[in-house]
């Protein structure tokens, strides 16, 4: 599987969240993606993203694209240093939330994605990786 | 400060969404808007989407927050013109924007609305906002 191209991008702030949707979304058509796949590939991003600026306290966002022979791929990696989450089984859970948010996040990204992986230790913050295939 | 228009006919506030918002542009919308039902004694609020590639939860939760607010306040609220691919996504993510009367397009929503108001059709003018504005 060749790795044809990565980005890295901030995700700090409310415009941050929007610049990373908007790259999404080029990314996305750029590779090919139909209508449907890239809003849920972007939606799915901006739910991660929100979640790096509020409970993360900002980190940053790697876009990956993925050429197989068969298939082209999306790949962004939020990682952040914040507080980390003790529980991420709990934390998928619709309706977890440890803000005030509705606690969809994490688990409606995980629906939007083909691929999911998160790491997280307490004081270690967090890192979640989602995969979107054409 | 950025904010979103809102304008008035009749009895009615027509706000359509143009940009993609960062999250306290979504925020100062919902203010304005409960603040814009109370000064014009509204009864319905129409809010065009057809502009928004994304719905995120976030938004999802801004246009449900909208609804009930403008409910107590006795306004009726009806989302337009969500794009296909928004919706599909919206479901998988999780919401249902159960409590958001949704119409196709502005000519089905303003016959919502004034179904809705066909009993008490005053129409309240925006000479009438002195008391309790701030």
């Amino acid at each position: 599987m060749a790795l044809a191209r990565t980005e890295k991008l901030p995700v700090q702030t409310s415009e941050d969240i929007v610049k990373v949707r908007q790259a999404v979304r080029s990314w996305a058509v750029e590779l090919g993606f139909n209508l449907v796949d890239q809003t849920k590939i972007v939606t799915a991003a901006s739910e991660l993203a929100r979640n790096t600026v509020i409970y993360g306290g900002g980190g940053t966002v790697e876009l990956e694209s993925l050429l197989d022979p068969k298939r082209r791929g999306l790949r962004l990696t939020f990682a952040d240093q914040g507080a980390g989450i003790a529980n991420t089984e709990q934390a998928l859970k619709d309706g977890f939330t440890t803000g005030n948010g509705l606690g969809l996040g994490l688990g409606g990204a995980k629906r939007l994605s083909n691929e999911f992986e998160i790491h997280s230790q307490p004081g270690a913050g967090t890192t979640v990786r989602i995969t979107r295939w054409t | 400060m950025e904010r979103i228009p809102i304008l008035k006919m009749g009895p009615v506030l027509l706000v359509s969404i143009q940009v993609d918002m960062h999250d306290q542009l979504a925020l100062t919308l919902q203010d304005d808007l409960t603040d814009r039902i109370v000064k014009t004694h509204a009864r319905g609020v129409l809010i065009d989407i057809s502009s928004l590639e994304v719905v995120d939860s976030f938004i999802g939760r801004m246009l449900g927050n909208i609804a009930a607010m403008s409910r107590v306040l006795d306004a009726e609220t009806v989302v337009v013109g969500m794009r296909p691919a928004v919706a599909i996504t919206l479901v998988e993510l999780g919401m249902s924007l159960s409590g958001v009367r949704t119409a196709l397009n502005v000519e089905r929503a303003m016959e919502m609305l004034q179904v809705a108001n066909a009993d008490g059709a005053a129409t309240a003018g925006e000479g009438l906002d002195g008391a309790g504005a701030h």
